[in-house]
């Protein structure tokens, strides 16, 4: 069907949670309260790595107003098993470490204790009258020194994986992996020019401005209600149910607003400690974490250390490739350096490529999700060094991406061979866009880069009931952190035929809608809404069986169209037809509620590529970056509220912006994080941008029933490097380490001047 | 330590409320008045979250002490629609989508509503740099200043 015959998709109506959050009524993790509540708080090692002696809680515990306190040992420990959390991997032994440190504290911030008390003063009052006896370990922040053979070991047990033999020796390397096309040694042998760099992106964090928060209420009788600022409760309520061995029944999770998470929210770390004061208490416990707090504990996405070579011919055809990311895991294993690796050169169309990647443990917050995981690490330093090939082969960047392109048929180095595909369609967008045919203004620079990002299916569950008057509540179980309840209404009215408003989305909580995989990926309106329209299709399967009823007809002879059931054919007989509200009063008489379900493992994500072109100028005297024009250009499948979509390609690209320009984990020499707050930690401000143009190219996926590809991931990825292209462009220096601050680029830009000058 | 007694104004209504010395308005609204639209991003006055005016200057409700707004009018996201009505800020930020997530909404609103109060007819910069004390990190900021210019340009004509 094409986009011209939608009645709703494609449109842009208000959504339905727009005035709950413009009026303050929305409730976000920190706004919800119960009677009798208590203040949890977590006591949080100074140390960035140090063994724990022993825990003194009793003076805490004598402290009036002290209800409970917690430490490891109120945690059952658990096995060495892998479980799948969003998009990454954790081990539950780790985790339940993670969220509690037992033997070691293994970085700044690491909890080690957490009390619940009647007001906030008590509660830090009893943090401070904790006794932890600290064995300080020598530590390592930088993942190249974590690597070293006598490095600090922050795991006595970590052996390597994916080294054939295992070594014999533990270290901090979790694990390498290995991705190999075709022969690179016997491409760069080919290669008539080959182009080989380092780079490095530091640690940082997603940002989202609602801090973590968590409320819990165990009862006596063992049932647990939790409300969490969350991007997943079912996942809430699995990780609650494995660490504190209670089972998912008895674990009823409510996911609230949510403030932002962009995969930081896809981990838990409050909600088994409040579960477990709360237990102990016999209260309520409400804790929310300080900005402080989600700096140094929650999950930053990672630095990494970049190795890139390319081979291409003068032509501009590559034909080898190779890469070695070595990556940030933090404390515990599970970075994202697979998707790194597998996202490095897949935009392009490469016969040889051979990619290796380190997942390194070091002295750091264990690392999360954050908006295609990975990808961007890589994609810096590939994309970076694509515009230097660029430049040696005299050729324009975009027609060189062209050249090399990923299309339909083309078989990535991680084994998967693409179905229909964008990346064609998005440089040829911003190839013809108004933007790139303008001339660069005096003073600008232009840089362009491209991204990658897998989107991802899973599960999801959905239910669509018609009320006694015929209007429909839609209910699904994916927290909407970006419009999401408008996009899955837009598809349900468009499915039924009835108008938008006449569809109420409600995200339910976990025992009131079967399972649900995070709000993660780039799933909900994909995933999600292929459920939700399922649960419309076994809804108008069920109405037509209605119709019949009323009719005495076979269901076969009905047919649902514009919100209505229809005799199918002329030969069914002369009948007025049945709108939702007459199907909907006449329901008793006809076999009860009238409601339709869905469950499925989705798979056929689309894959989303994006391109994006920034110009710039550089003030050669304080290094600062000025953006002057920037434009987002990506695949997106079909758009289902357009509005939405180009807020993800607007968001993700600013987010990147950021990445590029400014935003990094400082540490000091004792291991501790220097800017743990919004005046150190720089993220972009209004005044920081331009207007982000966008352009949707529509490459619908052949998946969807409506083509919908996810897209909140994918604009993230092409920014770092379109920055840096556009740098070296203006200034002639290749910058290869991230951020290009203000103080990092003036310096780069004074030696420049300096060597110059010598000469 | 014995609570303060103060007597004050918000969203018209006159409210009297005890706190600590050190007590935050952001804390008085949220926890003892139930106002929990302004939201807690940071506590240092580095997001905007909190966004609310004191005497129709706009402050965050984090860095101000409670006990400050002793005889103040205090005006918060929650007094923003007239009744039923929204406010044309608040309508024209749902038309645009110039919220994702939502948290940071609240501190927009009231954020750009100072700002239509004392300059109707503001240039992109000069909404982009009032704005620069609230921190969003889902929109990219251009719906929003999108919005922000579309209604007070509306909000001129108007006038006329």
């Amino acid at each position: 069907m094409s986009k011209a015959q939608y009645k709703w998709i494609g449109t842009r109506p208000d959504r339905p949670d727009g005035a709950d959050k413009v009026t303050g009524r929305a409730r976000f993790g920190a706004d919800f309260n119960l009677p009798g509540q208590l203040v949890g708080k977590v006591l949080r090692s100074p140390h960035a790595h140090a063994r724990i002696r022993s825990i003194d809680t009793s003076k805490a515990e004598a402290l009036p107003g002290v209800k409970a306190v917690v430490t490891a040992a109120d945690f059952p420990d658990q096995p060495n098993q892998i479980v799948p959390t969003g998009e990454m991997q954790v081990n539950l032994r780790d985790i339940t470490r993670n969220i509690m440190a037992r033997e070691k504290a293994l970085y700044e911030g690491h909890p080690v204790a957490a009390v619940a008390a009647v007001s906030d003063a008590i509660a830090k009052q009893a943090l401070a009258l904790i006794d932890v006896d600290y064995e300080v370990l020598p530590h390592v922040i930088d993942v190249a020194e974590a690597m070293k053979p006598d490095a600090p070991l922050l795991h006595e047990h970590l052996i390597t994986e994916g080294v054939n033999p295992p070594p014999t020796k533990a270290s901090n390397i979790a694990k390498r992996i290995e991705f190999k096309k075709g022969d690179a040694a016997e491409g760069f042998a080919q290669a008539e020019v080959v182009v080989e760099h380092d780079y490095t992106t530091q640690a940082v964090h997603q940002g989202y401005i609602e801090p973590h928060a968590a409320l819990a209420s165990a009862s006596e009788d063992g049932q647990v209600q939790v409300w969490s600022t969350t991007q997943g409760h079912f996942q809430v309520r699995g990780f609650c149910s494995r660490l504190l061995n209670i089972e998912t029944s008895q674990i009823r999770v409510t996911a609230t607003e949510i403030g932002g998470g962009f995969g930081g929210k896809t981990v838990v770390y409050l909600e088994p400690l409040a579960i477990r004061l709360s237990q102990k208490a016999g209260k309520p416990v409400k804790m929310v974490m300080s900005r402080e707090e989600v700096f140094r504990a929650s999950g930053p996405a990672p630095g990494g250390n970049v190795h890139v070579k390319i081979g291409a011919m003068r032509d501009g055809r590559i034909v080898a490739a190779e890469c070695r990311v070595d990556m940030q895991a933090g404390a515990f294993p599970g970075s994202p350096v697979g998707p790194a690796c597998m996202c490095s050169y897949a935009c392009y169309d490469i016969d040889n490529v051979h990619i290796v990647g380190f997942d390194v443990v070091s002295n750091r917050p264990k690392v999360a999700a954050y908006r295609a995981p990975g990808a961007p690490i890589s994609a810096w330093a590939v994309e970076s060094s694509l515009d230097i090939l660029a430049q040696r082969l005299n050729m324009d960047p975009i027609d060189l991406r062209l050249k090399n392109a990923a299309k339909k048929g083309t078989k990535t180095a991680y084994g998967v061979t693409f179905n229909t595909i964008g990346m064609v369609e998005t440089l040829e967008a911003i190839r013809d866009s108004e933007h790139y045919k303008a001339p660069v203004k005096p003073g600008y620079a232009r840089g362009v880069a491209a991204g990658f990002w897998f989107n991802v299916g899973a599960d999801s569950s959905a239910a669509a009931h018609v009320g006694e008057d015929g209007s429909v509540t839609v209910i699904s179980g994916n927290p909407d952190i970006g419009g999401s309840r408008a996009s899955l209404a837009l598809m349900a009215a468009e499915e039924l035929g009835v108008d938008y408003n006449k569809v109420r989305p409600v995200i339910a909580d976990t025992a009131s809608i079967g399972f649900n995989f995070v709000t993660g990926g780039s799933r909900v309106t994909f995933a999600t809404g292929l459920a939700v329209v399922n649960s419309v299709r076994d809804l108008i399967r069920e109405l037509k069986v209605r119709a019949a009823k009323i009719w005495n007809v076979d269901p076969d002879g009905v047919m649902w169209e514009n919100g209505m059931a229809k005799p199918a054919g002329s030969n069914v007989g002369e009948f007025e037809p049945l709108s939702l509200a007459q199907l909907a009063a006449q329901a008793g008489r006809t076999g009860g509620p009238i409601n339709g379900h869905a469950q499925l493992n989705v798979t056929g994500a689309g894959p989303g590529f994006g391109v994006h072109v920034v110009d710039l100028k550089v003030d050669h005297d304080t290094g600062i970056v000025g953006i002057g024009r920037y434009t987002a250009a990506q695949d997106v499948g079909t758009a289902i509220h357009p509005s939405y979509v180009e807020g993800q390609l607007q968001g993700g690209a600013v987010q990147g912006i950021g990445w590029a320009l400014n935003e990094e984990y400082i540490y000091n020499t004792k291991g501790r994080l220097e800017n743990p707050g919004f005046l150190d930690y720089r993220m972009p401000v209004a005044s920081d941008l331009p207007m982000i143009e966008t352009i949707l190219v529509e490459v619908p996926n052949p998946s969807h029933p409506y083509g919908v590809r996810g897209v909140g991931e994918v604009p993230i990825v092409p920014p770092t490097a379109a920055i840096g292209n556009a740098i070296a462009r203006a200034t002639g220096i290749r910058m290869t380490d991230l951020p290009m601050s203000p103080p990092k680029l003036s310096e780069a830009l004074d030696s420049a001047a300096l060597k110059i000058a010598a000469e | 330590m014995a609570k303060i007694h103060v007597t004050t104004t918000i969203n018209g209504a006159p409210t009297e409320f005890l706190c600590d010395a050190n007590q935050t308005l952001l804390d008085v609204l949220r926890d003892t008045l139930g106002l929990t639209g302004s939201k807690e991003g940071c506590g240092s006055g580095d997001c905007g979250a909190c966004s609310v005016t004191v005497n129709g200057r706009l402050v965050c409700s984090c860095l101000v002490l409670a006990p400050e707004t002793e005889g103040a009018k205090v005006e918060t996201i929650e007094g923003m629609a007239d009744g039923e009505r929204l406010h044309p800020l608040q309508k024209k930020f749902v038309e645009m989508a110039a919220l994702q997530c939502g948290i940071c909404t609240p501190g927009f609103l009231v954020a750009s509503k100072a700002l239509l109060d004392r300059n109707p007819n503001p240039s992109e910069t000069e909404v982009r740099f009032w704005l620069a004390g609230n921190l969003c990190r889902c929109t990219g900021y251009d719906k929003i200043v999108s919005a922000v210019m579309e209604v007070a340009a509306e909000m001129r004509e108007t006038v006329r």
